[in-house]
């Protein structure tokens, strides 16, 4: 399991100088990440690689954070993320862009952008009412339920209500480049959460 | 923007372009790949908006094409674009010349900005005197001029046409025409 921690920068785009043509690409400054722990089937009941990434002062970290990273003999880190697989990591050992190549597959995950509270027609692509001939219903959710049977509204009704600001996977994209001396991916394609947001990339097996 | 990210743009840019804005007269040698072969392609018309910035930055084209308005989106920097010639540099009053899709025709011109022959001498000096008048567009009328151009625009305008003669042609007159 290749996995790194990383953080987006925004997004470019990048020509082609055989062909011209032109690669969307999002920016990842993307490690270099320590090897914190690894988690194994014998030991842990599954397989993982705990991954810390970006350098802190030991006083922004909770006193459970630095003592967890420094039993294990690293420094002070911010984020610190297991990925899920088995793996030929060892404690100790870091994690770089290098572990990736251009044109492997990816999955990035990442907080999604908050909207806020959105209607039906946003969060659920409902589709709005009429707006003329004296139409209220214009971008309102419309029946909830029928009535005294079963006289309440089911669990799980699409409505109105917070949207975005949650874990999101987007899958199906390739590294498109790495920059070792910057640590930098780029990923063709666009990926969850705002700039400077942190994302994991994994390599995505089919 | 990130500074990551902008010296990714920057490291794209292309250098040696000729210097135009909107109303400009570009012709566009493009490359077209069809299959296995290459060709290059011409385009030539005003540049009716330049958009973006860095290497994102896109001009377009519109000309018209057996009496049907056609434009066409480049990629500024793109390595597709094998040469951009000045041909005229136009003389409009804004960035974004959407109005010429309303018009044919006669209204559909565009006037060349004048140059006066000081400006012309800097790069063509055999032709001092008579620049003005070869430069003027036969669609101009000669009561719609400027009498003078200010010192600031004959700079640029002279800036703007050497560096086209560089990048492109050869002969200074041709490209004026």
């Amino acid at each position: 399991m290749k996995g790194i921690l990383g953080r987006k920068l925004g997004m470019t785009q990048i020509f082609d100088e055989e062909s011209g043509g032109v690669t969307s690409v999002t920016v990842i400054e993307a490690g270099p990440c320590p090897v914190v722990v690894v988690r194994t089937q014998a030991a842990d009941g599954y397989d993982a690689v705990q991954l810390a990434y970006e350098p802190v002062a030991e006083r922004k970290l909770s006193r459970g954070e630095v003592g967890h990273l420094r039993s294990k003999d690293v420094e002070p880190h911010r984020h610190v993320r297991e990925f899920r697989g088995a793996s030929e990591l060892v404690p100790g050992e870091t994690v770089t862009v290098e572990a990736f190549e251009p044109g492997d597959r990816v999955k990035v995950s990442g907080i999604g952008i908050g909207k806020g509270f959105a209607g039906t027609i946003k969060r659920h692509n409902f589709a709005r009412g009429p707006v003329s001939h004296g139409s209220h219903n214009v971008r309102k959710p419309g029946s909830i339920g029928a009535s005294a049977t079963p006289s309440r509204v089911f669990k799980g009704m699409k409505m109105a209500g917070r949207m975005g600001g949650k874990r999101r996977t987007q899958v199906g994209l390739t590294i498109h480049a790495t920059d070792p001396e910057r640590n930098l991916l780029l990923v063709k394609g666009a990926v969850p959460g705002p700039k400077n947001g942190i994302v994991e990339v994994r390599e995505e097996k089919r | 923007m990130s500074n990551v990210i902008d010296s990714i743009e920057r490291a794209q840019l292309r250098s040696g372009l000729p210097r135009f804005k909107a109303g400009d007269t570009v012709r566009v040698h493009f490359q077209v790949i069809e299959g296995q072969r290459r060709r290059v392609q011409v385009f030539e018309g005003v540049v009716i908006k330049r958009q973006g910035a860095g290497a994102r930055e896109t001009f377009t084209v519109r000309k018209q094409s057996f009496g049907v308005g056609v434009e066409r989106t480049f990629p500024l920097h793109s390595p597709k674009i094998e040469r951009l010639e000045l041909m005229a540099v136009g003389d409009v009053r804004r960035a974004k010349l959407y109005y010429l899709r309303g018009r044919v025709g006669k209204k559909a011109r565009i006037r060349e900005k004048q140059q006066r022959p000081g400006a012309a001498a800097v790069e063509a000096p055999a032709e001092t005197t008579l620049a003005v008048t070869e430069d003027a567009p036969t669609a101009t009328e000669p009561a719609d001029l400027e009498p003078e151009a200010t010192v600031e625009d004959q700079v640029v305008d002279a800036e703007a046409v050497t560096d086209d003669d560089v990048e492109a042609e050869p002969e200074p007159s041709q490209t004026q025409a």
